[in-house]
């Protein structure tokens, strides 16, 4: 499993080309948000939790929908089904890979997009950090096992979004509101709902795509 | 399938092609006569809370749907059988499309009752997520052009979306909860005090039960046919 972190991790060392292309990417998001929708009423900790959130998912997936290829095209994909080990690790692995990705993503994110968009209202409580953890590994967890079975077929770059979005609806729900509250200075018994909410989602879909990667991974 | 499948019998099966058409069409007919001439009007709402006796109904089949594609989805991932994909396929496209009528349904009643065609309100914001659920999962089987790995991880999508649900009614739950939605009431029992609209309420329900269950094993049988198509296609290209 760690194997398979350290992997990655040194092939984005070397080339540093995912991090570049997701912050590029989501930088332009940003900016399109702001000239469509006339920043100056893009303000508040709605928005800014609101924009991090759309604009993570949205560049997030381009990131996710790489996570494959490489495998896909160089036959490495053969080769892990053939490892012997158990493939939920191997989910594990590439979960935990794509979750270092968009957390980084994230925390070069946020303070760019409050910095752009006003820091009116901010003063951010231990809460957000938890929230943003939390709301990223439901995305790594759901897109990294989407991201497996969309590589195979022919359209796999409309397919991941198409596939990932509806069923993360609940948890960017979720992790819109509870980051705002963080950014706002809320306490923990005006959100504890909405982080069980995060955390369920989080255990439930963790655990779903490593029972499932046995029946994804078999070629 | 074996190259040796013998043509299927031209007799009629008694349940699929006699008995199941024969209760659809009885009984949605009377349901179509009961609930357009013989109930009497809803005392507040009037005459378009008659739409009631078809949505309510639509709804629980479209989660019922979700199910039967979760089921359907655990077993053909356990046995590999081709019947438990084909029934999960049918489920879901017969589900999406009791979903989309409980969409069309709805607004038609929500603007004269609430003013507005739609809004935001917990139930219906979760009907359009489970909507575009089963729009994707259509997408993914038709994207992946019959392949069997693709059958494995529509599957494997049946069973995720179906994990999705509750998850999904506790977030509008605590995102509208807040908010008191526009709506009077949306309870079907509030306005069915008299026993004509009970029965109404009754058969409609069975008459789009069995309607449902006809069209999935319509659809069954077509996938099933279509196959065996594709294994004589294949056979006589051999030749």
């Amino acid at each position: 499993m760690w194997a398979i972190v350290r992997k990655d991790l040194s092939i984005e060392r070397r080339t540093g080309e995912m991090l570049t292309s997701l912050f590029l990417l989501a930088l332009l998001v940003i900016l399109l948000f702001a000239f469509s929708l006339e920043p100056d009423r893009l303000r508040g900790p709605e928005f800014v939790a609101g924009l991090l959130w759309t604009t993570l998912l949205l560049s997030g997936t381009l990131t996710l929908n790489r996570s494959f290829v490489l495998e896909r095209e160089l036959g490495a994909w053969t080769a892990l089904a053939l490892a012997p080990v158990d493939r939920g690790s191997i989910y594990l692995g590439k979960t935990i890979a794509n979750l270092i990705f968009l957390l980084t993503a994230a925390v070069l994110l946020l303070p760019l997009i409050a910095l752009l968009l006003g820091t009116n209202g901010i003063a951010p409580s231990p809460l957000l950090p938890v929230s943003i953890v939390l709301g990223v590994v439901g995305i790594a967890a759901i897109g990294t096992l989407f991201s497996a079975m969309a590589s195979r077929t022919r359209a796999r770059e409309i397919l991941l979004p198409l596939l990932s979005f509806p069923v993360l609806a609940p948890l960017l729900i979720g992790a819109a509101r509870t980051t705002a509250a963080g950014l706002a200075g809320e306490e923990l018994d005006q959100i504890g709902s909405w982080m069980l909410l995060l955390g369920g989602f989080d255990v439930v879909f963790l655990t779903a795509g490593w029972m499932a990667f046995d029946y994804v991974l078999e070629d | 399938m074996s190259g040796s499948s013998t043509p299927a019998p031209a007799s009629l099966k008694p349940w699929s092609d006699v008995a199941l058409p024969a209760l659809t069409g009885i009984s949605m007919l009377a349901a179509v006569v009961m609930v357009f001439w013989i109930v009497p009007d809803e005392k507040i709402q009037g005459v378009v809370q008659r739409i009631f006796y078809f949505h309510v109904h639509l709804a629980w089949m479209c989660f019922g749907g979700f199910v039967f594609v979760a089921i359907c989805s655990a077993w053909y991932l356990k046995t590999g059988s081709p019947i438990a994909d084909r029934y999960a396929e049918a489920n879901a496209e017969v589900g999406l499309l009791f979903t989309t009528l409980m969409l069309w349904t709805g607004p038609l009643w929500a603007r004269p009752i609430w003013g507005v065609w739609w809004t935001w309100d917990p139930r219906l914001t979760m009907t359009i997520v489970l909507w575009v659920i089963y729009a994707a999962y259509l997408m993914l089987r038709r994207l992946g052009e019959g392949d069997e790995t693709i059958l494995r991880y529509a599957a494997v999508l049946g069973i995720v979306g179906v994990l999705d649900i509750p998850l999904l009614v506790l977030a509008v739950r605590l995102w509208r909860g807040i908010h008191p939605a526009v709506m009077i009431s949306d309870d079907p029992e509030a306005g069915l005090r008299n026993a004509t609209m009970r029965w109404a309420f009754g058969i409609s329900g069975i008459g789009l039960a069995f309607l449902f269950t006809w069209l999935v094993s319509l659809r069954v049988r077509f996938a099933t046919v279509d196959q065996e198509l594709a294994v004589l296609a294949a056979e006589r290209e051999h030749r």
